[in-house]
């Protein structure tokens, strides 16, 4: 594989995901683009079903087929596109190039293996290495990761975890290979507060480290607004704002955005209602037309409700928003 | 663990003698009149009677006998049948024929539902998924009463591929075609439940991570799927056994396999209480047995499972 130091670390050019299913085509990514430079924090945001982890799972390149057809589109890695290597290289590329982390560790996590033989299993079967050996380096990753008395925890299963630990087992297994990006979906969504900053720390602190660009997958505004360089903000399978995370939490571009915003709790608003965005996430299967945002939206007009929906306007250099209204709800 | 396997096997010691007297009672208040059952169609003088009486004991209350029999069970005395045969010598005789039997039932059975399962359950709706769902369906739907006896017609007398009886010590070979039905009875659900298992950890998250590590899928499916899966098939496997022990009654019966099934059968017909009893009380035993290593098993193939 000939890969270009020179070329983005990863980048996502027009990806189309979709899943058939027996009740019909629900088209989950919609033409996502994304790109992410070394040492950089890409947060992506957005409600469930939005198709943020979709869009992760399809970089991978784990996505159970069928149902699931990337349909279109590129996944460059230093310039190589992966959706088009064949199997064995792609699978090269999982672990020791792109390693992702999950939600529940509980589950990601094989429950009648010990973490030891989890984590080593990588170095075994990707750098043929002998089990001493792989268990070695297993002790070292879980120290790392700061699991205390990582020696005598090595041979122990994910059930004799908390849940804050066991998710740094998770990062542990991810880091295991060097990676150079790594994704991470929703990895605190299932741990109690204290315990989620201790483990964005871990990750910004890991990451600072190796230099390795991180995609945080999350719905939680709170955990972005500490670590992330950059949010893409996902609605129905589109990536509706990209902007570095001081401008869009000054300025959202996107009615979307605003509305998240606004639907954040804030000590200084004790005793007010808190504002919601009304009506649902459109179902996958039966987006509307024109802007997917309009049922929703209260900037909505004719031209909304019309296909094409809005194209991706550049307002500045890093900053792009797809809403035909972008200056009134910037309030130019 | 040490502390809980003795506590089952106290456990089974209760078991086992509750269960010894209801099997005694039961006997005991079905039984008319096994002198009589036993010479047939002759008269019996009083005397005979007598005689008869002062070596079973038919005479005494209910739980004098049941006490004489348990005194013959501590001591490994299982005493004599009303045919005057040592009952230890027929189980000794009965129960290497009936082991050899189940055994064989289990292996040929659980290979062939448990590889069919797994390649049913990766994939999922499939071709081969549909047409193993009909297999069993079929099975389940053949009762081994008639398919029994219609396979020793077919592959016994007309094709002669398989002998149509077998002998007290048959080769394996001899015990293929009966261990074959006798295995029918377990297949499908074996095959059903591995299927099952398998297709629902294939959808699990522990797998994405797999392939998330850049797992070959050999490996996904062979380490990571097969173990989680295999851990509900394995003691279904193991309760088979003894299913299968007590279950070999009809094909023994059809082949005239002279094992434990046979034996009980015949005891059962003839009121020959003093039998039936000791059989049964080893049937129980092999049962509570093998339900302790299954539960010893269960702990040593799944981690979170802990016996204190």
């Amino acid at each position: 594989m000939n890969f270009d130091p020179q070329a983005p670390l990863l980048q996502v050019n027009d990806m189309h995901v979709e899943f058939r299913t027996r009740d019909g085509v629900a088209r989950a990514v919609n033409g996502v683009n994304l790109i992410l430079r070394p040492g950089e924090t890409l947060a992506v945001l957005g409600e469930s079903g939005c198709g943020k982890s979709v869009t992760a799972q399809a970089i991978m390149g784990i996505l159970d087929s069928p149902p699931a057809h990337v349909t279109k589109g590129e996944v460059l890695y230093r310039g190589v596109d992966l959706l088009r290597l064949p199997e064995d290289e792609r699978r090269s590329i999982r672990a020791n190039r792109i390693a992702m982390i999950f939600q529940d560790a509980l589950s990601a996590l094989n429950p009648v293996y010990s973490v030891g033989f989890q984590i080593g299993e990588l170095f075994r079967t990707h750098r043929g290495a002998s089990r001493q050996e792989a268990k070695r380096r297993a002790v070292e990753l879980l120290d790392q990761v700061r699991i205390p008395a990582a020696k005598s925890r090595v041979d122990d299963y994910p059930h004799q975890f908390s849940g804050g630990m066991r998710q740094r087992v998770m990062i542990a297994m991810a880091l295991a290979l060097d990676p150079d990006v790594l994704i991470a979906d929703e990895p605190t969504t299932a741990l109690d507060v204290t315990v989620q900053a201790q483990i964005m720390g871990l990750l910004a602190e890991l990451q600072r480290e190796r230099t390795m660009g991180l995609m945080l997958i999350t719905h939680d505004m709170g955990v972005v607004a500490d670590v992330a360089d950059t949010i893409a903000v996902m609605y129905a399978g589109r990536v509706v704002e990209y902007a570095p995370v001081y401008d869009i939490y000054a300025r959202p571009a996107h009615p979307y955005t605003k509305a998240l915003l606004e639907s954040i709790p804030r000590l200084d608003f004790k005793g007010r209602g808190l504002n919601v965005i009304g009506g649902l996430p459109p179902a996958l299967t039966d987006i509307p037309r024109g802007c997917p945002f309009h049922p929703r939206c209260a900037y909505a007009r004719d031209v909304c409700r019309q296909d094409p929906p809005p194209p991706a306007y550049q307002i500045a250099s890093q900053r792009i928003a797809s809403c035909h209204f972008i200056r009134e709800v910037l309030g130019v | 663990m040490f502390r809980y396997i003795v506590r089952r096997l106290l456990q089974m010691v209760l078991t086992f003698f509750g269960a010894t007297f209801l099997v005694y009672a039961l006997m005991f208040a079905n039984q008319d009149d096994p002198y009589q059952a036993l010479v047939g169609e002759r008269p019996l003088s009083e005397a005979q009677r007598a005689a008869l009486d002062a070596k079973y004991h038919f005479d005494d209350p209910f739980l004098t006998q049941y006490w004489h029999y348990v005194k013959g069970l501590l001591t490994g005395d299982f005493g004599i049948s009303l045919t005057n045969r040592s009952i230890n010598d027929m189980l000794a005789e009965a129960w290497p024929v009936t082991i050899k039997l189940a055994l064989l039932a289990v292996l040929i059975s659980a290979a062939i539902a448990v590889s069919a399962g797994v390649f049913a359950g990766i994939r999922r709706g499939g071709i081969f998924d549909h047409a193993t769902l009909a297999v069993a369906l079929v099975m389940l739907a053949l009762p081994l009463v008639a398919l029994a006896p219609l396979a020793q017609v077919i592959f016994g007398v007309k094709l002669g591929w398989f002998p149509v009886t077998v002998t007290r010590d048959a080769g394996l070979y001899d015990l293929l075609l009966p261990a074959l039905l006798l295995g029918t009875v377990v297949f499908a659900t074996e095959l059903r439940v591995t299927r099952s298992s398998v297709a629902d950890n294939m959808r699990a998250d522990y797998v994405r991570t797999a392939k998330a590590k850049g797992l070959a899928t050999k490996r996904v499916i062979g380490v990571h799927v097969l173990r989680n899966s295999l851990i509900p098939v394995i003691t279904l496997i193991g309760v088979d056994i003894g299913a299968l022990m007590s279950g070999a009654i009809i094909v023994e019966g059809v082949f005239n396999i002279p094992g434990v099934g046979y034996q009980l059968f015949k005891g059962i017909r003839l009121e020959d209480g003093p039998l039936v009893v000791s059989f049964v009380s080893v049937l129980v035993i092999v049962f509570l047995v093998i339900n302790l290593i299954v539960d010893l098993l269960y702990a040593a193939l799944d981690p979170r499972i802990r016996y204190e």
